[in-house]
C-alpha cells in the first residue's frame, strides 16, 4: 500500500470517526451529570439534520442550522423536564429502558412529520463532486468542515467545563451530587442543562454531516450504537477522550476495508466494543480506579 | 339462566356476522406486502400509493367484472421476517386471491414457497431472477429480469471497450442476486471484476470501499443496490477523483436517488423501463400511451412526487391480475392463475409481457432502455 492510498484511508476514517466522536460527546455529557446513558442520543443527531433540511427551504443555510440546533436543544430540555425530572432515585436499568423508549417515540414522530424518505443538506462549499486534492489524496471540502467544526466544539466545550461557573457547577454535580446540592447548586437544572447541551451538540453534528451522508427518520439508531462504542472506548465520562477514540474507531474501520471484505466493517466495531468491555471496561483513556467509584 | 342467554346471544351474533359477509357480488380480496418505510421505502412508498390509486379508480368504475376490490396493504419495512408473517396472515386469515409485492427480492424469496403451498397468486414487484427460476406454479414477477439488466450493461461496456470493473453491491437480496448474475455473466462478456465489495444497506460513508476499488485499477464501477446507500457510493467515488463511468442497476429508477447523489449523479448509466422517459419516447412506441397515462394519474394524485419504475411494477402487478380475472371470467384462483400464465402481448409499464408456463416473468432484454442522468433528470442514453 503506497502513501497516497494509506492517507486516503486515513481521511475516510477521520470522516466517520468525527461523527462517532460527536455522538459520543453527547453521551458523555449526560452521563457525567446524571449517570444516565441516554440511548436517544442518536435521535438528537437525526432531529438536528431533518429540522435543518426543512428550514433550509425558507432560511439561508447558516440560519437554518442555527435554528435547527436551537429547536433540538429545546426538544432535549422538554424531554428532560417531561420524562426524567420527576423520577425519584431511578435505577440505571430503569433509565436505560426509558431512554430507549424515548428514542422509539422520537423516531415515530419523525416518521410522521417527515415521511420515510432520505434528506440531505446542500454542501456548505461546492457540490457533491468537488474535492480538494492534497498530493495524491482527495478530500471533499465538507470533510474539512466536519473536522474543523468538531474541533471548535471540543475546544469550546473543554473551555466551558473548565473556566465558566456553569461548567464547573455541572462538573460538581457529576462528582458528587449531594455535595453539590449542599453548595447551593440546583442539581435539577444542571440535569436539564446537560440534556440541552447534548441535544445541541448532537444536532450540530447531524447538520454538518448530512451533506456527506443523508438523514432519514431512523438514521439515529446505528449512530447511537457506534457513538456508545466510542464513548466506552474512550472511557465513559471522558469527553475529550471520546474525540480521540472516535478517530481511532473510524480509522480502524476504514483500514479493515482494505484487508477484509467491506461487509465486515460493523463486525470490527462490535468486536472492539466487546473486547474493551471484557478486558478494560474503564476504556482506553479512563482510569480503572475512577471507574470503580462510579455507579455504572 | 345467564349462561343460556349468553349462548343464545352468541349464536345470534355469530349468525349476523356470517350473514353480513354474504353480499350481492363478493368483493375480491387482494393483499399487498410492501416496504412502505425502511431502507426500501423508495420502492414500497410509490408502490403502495399506486395500488391505492388503482383500487380507488377501479372501484369507482364498478370494480372488476362487477366485483369490488378489497385491498389489504401490509407494511413489511423491507424485512423478510415480517413479510413471512404477513404472507401467512393474508393467506390463512384473510384468504386473499392474490398477493401483490413484496417490494424486495429478499422478502419475495422468503415467501415464495409459502405462497406456492398456499395456492395464492403471488405477483412480486421484485427483480431477482431466482424468483421465477425455478418456476413455481403460483409465483410471478413484474420487474424485468436482473440477468437481462446485467447483459444490457455488459453490452454497453463492450461498446465502450471496458474490460476491468469494480463491483459494489448492497447486502440485500437484490444486491446478492445481482452480484451472482454479474459474476456468472462476466467471463463470457470479457469482463474482469478487479474488486468485489459488499456494503451494508445502512452505510453512511463508503469512501474506504471506493478507494479500494480505485486502487485495484477499475475502469468503471458497477453499483448494484436498491437502497439510498447507492447514492453515497456515487458521491464518494467522484469525491476521491474516480473519473471512469459509473453504472447502476435498474434499482436506480427513482429520481430521489439522483437527488440524494446531487451533482455526482451526472452521467450515470443504467438500464430501466421506459416509464422514466415516457414524455420523450417516440409516438410510435407501443408502451407510450400506457406510460403517459399512469405518469399523469400518479403525479396528479401524489403532488410533488415524480413517478418511478417501482410504482410501475405495482401498476403492472395489479393490471395483470385484473386482466387475468377479466380474461378467465371468474374469481376462482385456479382459473385466474391459468389466465395470467397464458397472457400474451400485455402492455405494461415495465415492457410488453408474454407469459408462458415456463416464463413467469414475461419480459426480455428489450424491455430495458439504457438511461442516463442529464442535468438532474433522467434521459435516454445515446451511444
Amino acid at each position: 500500500m503506497n502513501l497516497d492510498l494509506f492517507l486516503q484511508y486515513v481521511v475516510a476514517g477521520v470522516t466517520y470517526g468525527t461523527i462517532y466522536g460527536i455522538v459520543a460527546m453527547g453521551f458523555n455529557i449526560i452521563y457525567n451529570t446524571t449517570g444516565i446513558i441516554n440511548f436517544a442520543q442518536g435521535e438528537f443527531v437525526m432531529l438536528g439534520g431533518m429540522t435543518a433540511v426543512t428550514l433550509a427551504r425558507v432560511l439561508p443555510l447558516p440560519a437554518a442550522i442555527l435554528v435547527a440546533v436551537l429547536v433540538t436543544t429545546v426538544v432535549g430540555a422538554l424531554i428532560e423536564i417531561l420524562f426524567i425530572r420527576w423520577l425519584r432515585h431511578p435505577s440505571v436499568l430503569r433509565m436505560i429502558v426509558i431512554t430507549i423508549g424515548l428514542s422509539i417515540l422520537i423516531r415515530e414522530v419523525a416518521l410522521h412529520i417527515w415521511g420515510e424518505g432520505v434528506r440531505a443538506l446542500p454542501y456548505f462549499t461546492g457540490t457533491s463532486v468537488t474535492s480538494i486534492r492534497l498530493g495524491g489524496v482527495y478530500i471533499s471540502p465538507q470533510v474539512l468542515w466536519v473536522v474543523g467544526i468538531s474541533a471548535v466544539v471540543v475546544a469550546i466545550l473543554g473551555g466551558f467545563f473548565r473556566y465558566t461557573l456553569l461548567g464547573m457547577q455541572m462538573r460538581a454535580c457529576a462528582a458528587n451530587r449531594d455535595a453539590a446540592r449542599l453548595c447551593g447548586i440546583s442539581a435539577k437544572n444542571m440535569v436539564t442543562l446537560s440534556f440541552m447541551l447534548s441535544a445541541g451538540i448532537g444536532a450540530l453534528g447531524g447538520c454538518i454531516v448530512s451533506p456527506i451522508t443523508y438523514v432519514q427518520y431512523d438514521s439515529g439508531v446505528p449512530l447511537a450504537i457506534k457513538g456508545f462504542t466510542v464513548a466506552i472506548l474512550g472511557g465513559l465520562g471522558n469527553s475529550a477522550a471520546s474525540a480521540g477514540a472516535g478517530m481511532l474507531l473510524g480509522i480502524l474501520e476504514s483500514f479493515s476495508v482494505s484487508v477484509l471484505p467491506a461487509a465486515y466493517k460493523d463486525v470490527i466495531s462490535v468486536a472492539i466494543l466487546l473486547a474493551i468491555l471484557f478486558v478494560r471496561p474503564s476504556g482506553l483513556f479512563g482510569s480503572a480506579e475512577v471507574a470503580r467509584l462510579k455507579e455504572f | 339462566m345467564r349462561g343460556k342467554i349468553g349462548v343464545i346471544i352468541g349464536i345470534v351474533a355469530f349468525a349476523l356476522f356470517l350473514g353480513a359477509g354474504v353480499q350481492a357480488a363478493e368483493p375480491i380480496r387482494v393483499g399487498a406486502i410492501l416496504a412502505v418505510t425502511g431502507g426500501a421505502s423508495f420502492l414500497g412508498g410509490p408502490e403502495s400509493r399506486t395500488l391505492e390509486m388503482l383500487v380507488e379508480d377501479t372501484n369507482a368504475k364498478g370494480g372488476i367484472d362487477g366485483h369490488k376490490v378489497e385491498l389489504f396493504i401490509m407494511n413489511s419495512e423491507g424485512s423478510p421476517e415480517k413479510a413471512v408473517s404477513f404472507a401467512k396472515q393474508l393467506i390463512e386469515e384473510k384468504k386473499v386471491l392474490a398477493i401483490l409485492g413484496p417490494s424486495t427480492s429478499g422478502e419475495t424469496m422468503a415467501i415464495k414457497k409459502i405462497a406456492d403451498d398456499g395456492q395464492t397468486i403471488l405477483l412480486s414487484c421484485a427483480a431477482a431472477e431466482v424468483i421465477v427460476n425455478p418456476v413455481a406454479k403460483w409465483v410471478f414477477k413484474t420487474p424485468q429480469k436482473d440477468s437481462d439488466a446485467v447483459q444490457a450493461i455488459f453490452n454497453q461496456m463492450g461498446r465502450m471497450k471496458i474490460t476491468k470493473i469494480g463491483l459494489l453491491s448492497g447486502n440485500t437480496g437484490f444486491g446478492k442476486a445481482g452480484k451472482g448474475q454479474i459474476e456468472k455473466l462476466a467471463p463470457e462478456n470479457g469482463i474482469t471484476i478487479v474488486a468485489n465489495e459488499v456494503y451494508d444497506k445502512a452505510s453512511t460513508d463508503l469512501t474506504a470501499e471506493v478507494t479500494k476499488v480505485k486502487a485495484a485499477g477499475a475502469e468503471a464501477i458497477l453499483n448494484w443496490s436498491i437502497v439510498p446507500a447507492q447514492s453515497i457510493v456515487i458521491k464518494n467515488a467522484r469525491q476521491i477523483g474516480f473519473k471512469g463511468p459509473i453504472f447502476q442497476s435498474h434499482g436506480f429508477g427513482n429520481i430521489k436517488y439522483v437527488e440524494a447523489a446531487g451533482a455526482a449523479a451526472e452521467g450515470v448509466i443504467f438500464p430501466a423501463g421506459r416509464l422514466l422517459v415516457a414524455d420523450i419516447l417516440p409516438v410510435t412506441n407501443p408502451q407510450r400511451a400506457v406510460l403517459i397515462n399512469y405518469k399523469r394519474n400518479y403525479e396528479t394524485r401524489c403532488v410533488g412526487e415524480e413517478c418511478s419504475t417501482f410504482g410501475g411494477h405495482a401498476y403492472d402487478a395489479f393490471m395483470i391480475l385484473k386482466a387475468g380475472i377479466e380474461k378467465s371470467g371468474s374469481t376462482h384462483r385456479e382459473k385466474v392463475r391459468d389466465a395470467i400464465e397464458n397472457l400474451k402481448g400485455f402492455v405494461g409499464t415495465g415492457g410488453i409481457f408474454n407469459f408462458s408456463p415456463t416464463d413467469h416473468n414475461g419480459l426480455g432484454i428489450d424491455a430495458f432502455e439504457l438511461l442516463t442522468v442529464k442535468n438532474g433528470k433522467f434521459d435516454i442514453y445515446n451511444k
